[in-house]
């Protein structure tokens, strides 16, 4: 049996490989090295949601009628009776109440689509704060980044197909937020909508964009970004024995099949957990969409929240004036234009740019695979929590009516705060995180000239109290002094001796400031000459071992006189 | 041209020394065999448990009965039992197979060398060579080529405008007529009576009682087909708000626009558009629950906080012989969101007028 099973794979293997040479690439991948750590899960969960996004999506797709025909609904769910409603929403609620187990895939594409999106963003994060878009990534980075702009289409475009009240006050949003920009805003609106909001052609247009084109080009850029994973080699945090220019970790094939493979399904597991037993996303509650009615309270996907807070946050008027402009006889809405579209525009803008941006401060042309601990680029930590609180204060302003009654305060009041904070907390964010990097960066130093706090307290004969220090071993030094020690820009000077001014200087000199501003405050790490120092008078390590060695002994005597007071005392029992 | 250049080399700081992989710890499983056992029986377990998910979803799927489909607990029953099946029967798997990775497969890290990506400088210059020597091939470029220079104008022009002919016709039909000055009307107008939203019900002037709101469209609106029903009920909703004309600021230029306190303003935000439903009766302010626009109905709908920087546009009314109240007129401002032609006058007035009735 076994040898029959082994001809027939032999076999089989051999008739693939001659049709396609697969040998050379099972070769290739099979043993592939990937370095181990949680953080590199982060990625992982964003590819399993959308796979899972995907297998429920072509079931809905089976039941889902992506079409505005107006219907009276005649189904099961009595409350809905006779109400007129557009096919798509009709379609929704029979996939829910009269399709077996269709509510539950609802519910799993729904959470999927939050899991999938704040994956993306989680993994873009570690990504920037290890500084894993350094040189050659940095093209993998303007992909993952498109992946995520992806990911907010098509989470709308799905968000506003069942034509419930919610989806369709977040379509008239989008056509408000549209109509604003210049020249073009009521053309755009009419090209989307096929003629005045809301029209009978959206959905069948979402739909498509939903179905086709939005999740083809994801699952064009996510080979993209794995082959580049592949191609790069992944990269790996620092410590004894990894370097720029290795790769060190376990191999694909058994460990990460099962690592990675298995991990697949405890997401799938996670998510169908999660979708049933929390109900999300109730349209039948809602009711279909009507341009009248909507409820207080009502909030889109948490991934949308930042563009509905900055609308939130925009006053219409800035100390009396207006901040809708009339411009020979146009009309300019920056109250609109600069909360949905500038500010959003500059933020990506920024992250997608990032990369280089950092790569003109450091002017480092070389490979980089080993990753930053975040402390090491102080700047750089501090940048990404300022961007963070910046958007985090834009998401709890998109829910700012959900958190005034949760903690009884004032709607007014809480928005006010947010206009202000909004300018002073990212700054302030940006200066704590920076310090408390520093802080940490003279923790490593202070911890590799002293070594280890141990709690034991020695007395000298002198009379004097210290307490030992255990030196660190060669792994926990080598993790703290072996990291870029980046210094600011030099650059050549303006004129030649000649006086001749150099073309090129002041791209040069916008380099230089950039490179002041992330690199002249920094704290350097230990180095040779400092640690042999350390080590010879005041270290941990002769000092330090004879008084450990001398606590030791006390223990032990200590401990040889109890263990005679207990035998005395056994004995005389 | 110099760009600074400040590669660090990748060199270790002189004098530490890399002291390599740490060394690796023997898991219990590989020293112990009854730990290896009882590993191989827990990942065996954990696979079983997905089987079992795997038969409750089954069970579930076969077993428990939907009803007809009108009761909502009873669905959310059987969907939860299905679904709580498969996340047994899919975390089973998962976590038997990363159990098995973490505790029985070989966990010695191994070390792989990287290679530069850039190619190497023979590939490089082979590739030079055979896009100088194809581009040779076409005549277009190489060594004693002819220019051609009308052959390349002609192939940029043709590619550049070629698009033009498929994208032109395409985006060309979305838009439907193009008309944005519809945005202007609604199908109130002189004579229209208030109706209820969404019954239809006319209103008298008697039946707004001090305080009250009523949620209203225009007589006739649910005449329309559903696509014409939505554009114009999305433009024409309007809310009736009777106040203490003592309250009132009017407006200059509307002092008959109002009939014994009671007003009609716009119910389409002028922020983005959302309906503005949240009527306070104390303050007599507006809030638009999307964006919180707030807006004061006793002093002509004007902004008191929130985004929207224009007042709620002001139906005219009055009321009719029979004591329906009507609309004097159409809106004289469009309703809802600003865009870029709003104040522009509209050529194409009249015949949307006639196109839409």
């Amino acid at each position: 049996m076994g040898a029959k099973l082994n001809n027939a794979a032999a076999g089989t293997a051999n008739y693939v490989d001659e049709r396609t040479s697969i040998g050379g690439f099972v070769k290739f991948f099979a043993r592939k090295l990937f370095p181990d750590h949680w953080s590199f899960m982060l990625g992982e969960i964003a590819l399993y949601a959308f796979i899972i996004l995907l297998l429920s999506g072509v079931f809905l797709t089976a039941f889902f009628v992506p079409s505005m025909t107006e219907v009276h609904y005649e189904g099961p769910y009595e409350t809905m009776h006779g109400v007129a409603m557009t096919e798509a929403f009709a379609s929704t609620l029979k996939t829910s109440f009269e399709v077996p187990g269709g509510l539950l895939i609802r519910q799993i594409h729904h959470w999927s689509a939050l899991l999938f999106l704040a994956a993306i963003m989680t993994h873009m994060c570690r990504v920037f704060f290890t500084g894993a878009f350094r040189k050659p990534r940095e093209l993998n980075w303007l992909v993952g980044f498109t992946l995520m702009i992806l990911g907010l289409a098509a989470g709308f475009t799905g968000y506003s197909l069942p034509d419930d009240v919610l989806s369709g006050n977040g379509l008239r949003i989008i056509d408000g937020v549209v109509k604003s920009i210049p020249l073009i805003g009521s053309y755009t609106s009419y090209w989307l909508f096929g003629g005045e909001y809301p029209g009978v052609d959206i959905i069948p247009r979402l739909f498509t964009a939903h179905v086709l084109i939005v999740p083809g080009l994801i699952l064009a850029l996510v080979a993209l970004h794995l082959f580049l994973v592949f191609l790069h080699k992944h990269t790996q945090y620092p410590g004894g024995g990894k370097t720029h220019k290795n790769v060190v970790g376990l191999p694909l094939f058994p460990v990460y099949t099962a690592k990675a493979g298995g991990f697949f399904f405890v997401v799938f597991g996670v998510v169908a957990l999660v979708a049933a037993v929390f109900t999300i996303n109730p349209v039948w509650n809602y009711g279909p969409y009507d341009p009248s009615p909507v409820s207080a309270g009502t909030q889109p996907d948490w991934y949308i929240l930042f563009v509905d807070g900055a609308l939130r946050l925009m006053p219409g008027w800035v100390f009396g004036l207006p901040l809708e402009w009339e411009i020979f006889g146009y009309t300019l809405s920056m109250n609109i234009l600069l909360p949905a579209v500038i500010i959003p525009g500059l933020f990506f803008g920024i992250i997608a740019l990032y990369p280089w941006l950092e790569a003109w401060a450091t002017g480092d042309k070389g490979e980089k695979h080993v990753l930053d601990r975040p402390r090491n680029a102080p700047v750089r930590t501090g940048i990404g929590v300022a961007m963070i609180v910046f958007y985090v204060i834009l998401v709890i302003e998109g829910s700012n009516d959900i958190v005034a009654s949760l903690f009884h305060l004032s709607l007014n009041d809480l928005t006010i705060f947010f206009q202000w904070t909004i300018f002073i907390f990212p700054p302030l964010a940006f200066w704590i995180t920076k310090r408390i990097c520093m802080g940490l960066q003279r923790k490593d130093r202070e911890l590799v000239l002293h070594g280890h706090e141990t709690g034991t307290i020695v007395r000298h004969e002198n009379g004097e109290y210290i307490e030992v220090h255990q030196p660190l071993d060669e792994q926990e030094v080598w993790l703290r002094v072996n990291y870029d020690n980046r210094k600011p820009l030099e650059i050549e000077p303006e004129f030649n001796e000649r006086g001749v001014r150099r073309p090129g200087y002041k791209w040069d000199l916008f380099k230089q400031r950039l490179s002041k501003f992330y690199y002249e405050e920094r704290v350097e790490p230990v180095t040779w000459e400092e640690y042999q120092e350390a080590q010879r008078h005041h270290g941990p390590s002769e000092q330090g071992k004879a008084e450990a060695v001398e606590a030791e002994h006390a223990d032990e005597r200590l401990n040889k006189e109890w263990e005679s007071v207990d035998k005395a005392e056994s004995t005389d029992k | 041209m110099s760009t600074p250049e400040n590669t660090p080399d990748n060199e270790p700081q002189e004098g530490f020394v890399d002291p390599g992989l740490p060394e690796h710890r023997p898991r219990r499983a590989d020293v112990e065999p009854k730990a290896d056992k009882r590993a191989e029986r827990q990942v065996a377990a954990l696979f079983g448990l997905s089987v079992i998910g795997t038969g409750i979803a089954l069970w579930a799927y076969f077993t428990k009965d939907v009803g007809d489909g009108g009761d909502v607990a009873t669905i959310q029953n059987t969907n939860m039992w299905i679904g709580l099946g498969i996340a047994l029967a899919m975390a089973g798997i998962g976590f038997g197979a990363i159990h098995w990775a973490k505790t029985l497969m070989r966990d010695h890290e191994m070390v792989e060398e990287r290679h530069e990506l850039r190619s190497s400088d023979e590939a490089r210059e082979g590739a030079v060579q055979n896009l100088k020597d194809g581009a040779a091939d076409s005549s277009l470029g190489g060594e004693g080529a002819k220019r051609r220079s009308v052959l390349k104008g002609s192939l940029i022009t043709a590619l550049a405008i070629a698009p033009l002919a498929v994208l032109v016709p395409q985006i060309g039909n979305m838009g439907g007529d193009w008309n944005v000055s519809k945005f202007r009307h609604t199908l109130w107008g002189p004579g229209v009576r208030l109706a209820r939203d969404p019954d239809g019900a006319l209103i008298k002037a008697s039946d707004v009682t001090m305080g009250s709101v009523f949620h209203v469209i225009p007589e006739g609106l649910n005449d329309l087909d559903h696509h014409h029903k939505m554009v114009e009920k999305a433009k024409a909703v309007v809310l009736l708000i009777r106040l203490d004309p003592q309250d009132m600021k009017i407006q200059a230029g509307r002092e008959d626009w109002s009939f014994d306190g009671i007003v009609a303003y716009s119910k389409i935000c002028t922020h983005v558009g959302c309906p503005v439903a949240l009527y306070e009766q104390q303050t007599h302010h507006l809030l638009c629950p999307c964006h919180q626009s707030t807006f004061d109905v006793a002093d002509g709908a004007k902004v008191v906080f929130g985004p929207a920087k224009r007042p709620l546009p002001q139906l005219p009314i009055a009321v009719d012989d029979e004591g329906y109240i009507v609309a004097q007129n159409d809106f004289d401002e469009p309703i809802g969101p600003s865009y870029w032609e709003r104040l522009k006058g509209d050529t194409a007035a009249a015949d949307v007028q006639e196109e839409s009735h």
